[in-house]
């Protein structure tokens, strides 16, 4: 629709024309405000924990796992110096062989949501591949927070 | 020609004075736009375009992607 729209401009007599191609999906997968009616809405990205523990694909899991225990998580994500995320680790994972390294121990390529999904679909989502937790990243993979269940919850009766 | 840009460039462009333009439908656009974006429907462009904008300062139209 935005080619159209900025060709017919330009015929229009306007002489300076852009067309951002990646259009509102890209700039809400950023992370970036909006306005609008569900610009106050809270969405996955406003509650997803941001303190949530991370390591790379070279630590060792005894390491890794005594860290996000000493923080109170049994989740940990696996990310590069970009943040870029590449598995997850869960209690099952992190209970593995302590001298076992990260990147074969980790469930790799995990399923990932943008910080614009809404609430009430992220619970939708999670009840029903029953997932208590979810990464939240940018558009271009980047760890924006682990998003819990329980917080979805108690978000949404907050609201409500 | 139009020129294709992306979120970078957005910003920065928007920064110096150029208008944002959302080409969706209403329902869209009131539910959640790009801060400060214009809304010109694509089928309203004919009939408002030259009201709405100002033709001596870039124009970046977009709606939800490359469709």
């Amino acid at each position: 629709m935005s080619p159209r729209a900025a060709w017919r401009l330009e015929t229009l007599g306007f002489g300076n024309v852009y067309d951002y191609v990646d259009g509102k999906n890209d700039w809400m997968a950023a992370g970036l405000p909006t306005e609008g009616t569900n610009a106050q809405r809270p969405r996955a990205g406003d509650i997803a924990r941001k303190d949530v523990p991370t390591c790379g694909l070279t630590e060792k899991v005894g390491d890794v796992s005594a860290r996000a225990r000493a923080q109170g998580w049994d989740a940990v994500v696996v990310v590069n110096d970009e943040r870029i995320v590449f598995g997850l680790l869960h209690s099952k994972e992190l209970a593995a062989d302590p001298r076992e390294l990260i990147e074969n121990a980790m469930r790799p390529g995990p399923s990932t949501f943008r910080p614009f999904v809404s609430l009430h679909e992220m619970l939708h989502f999670m009840v029903d591949h029953k997932l208590e937790s979810a990464p939240i990243t940018t558009s271009d993979g980047r760890l924006v927070g682990m998003l819990r269940q329980e917080d979805v919850v108690a978000a949404m009766k907050k609201a409500s | 020609m139009p020129q294709e840009i992306h979120r970078e460039e957005v910003r920065k462009l928007v920064a110096d004075g150029a208008q944002l333009v959302e080409v969706l439908p209403s329902p869209e656009y009131e539910e959640d736009h790009l801060p400060g974006a214009i809304h010109l429907p694509l089928r309203q462009l004919d009939a408002r375009a030259r009201d709405m904008l100002d033709r001596k300062r870039a124009v970046i139209v977009y709606c939800w992607d490359t469709a």
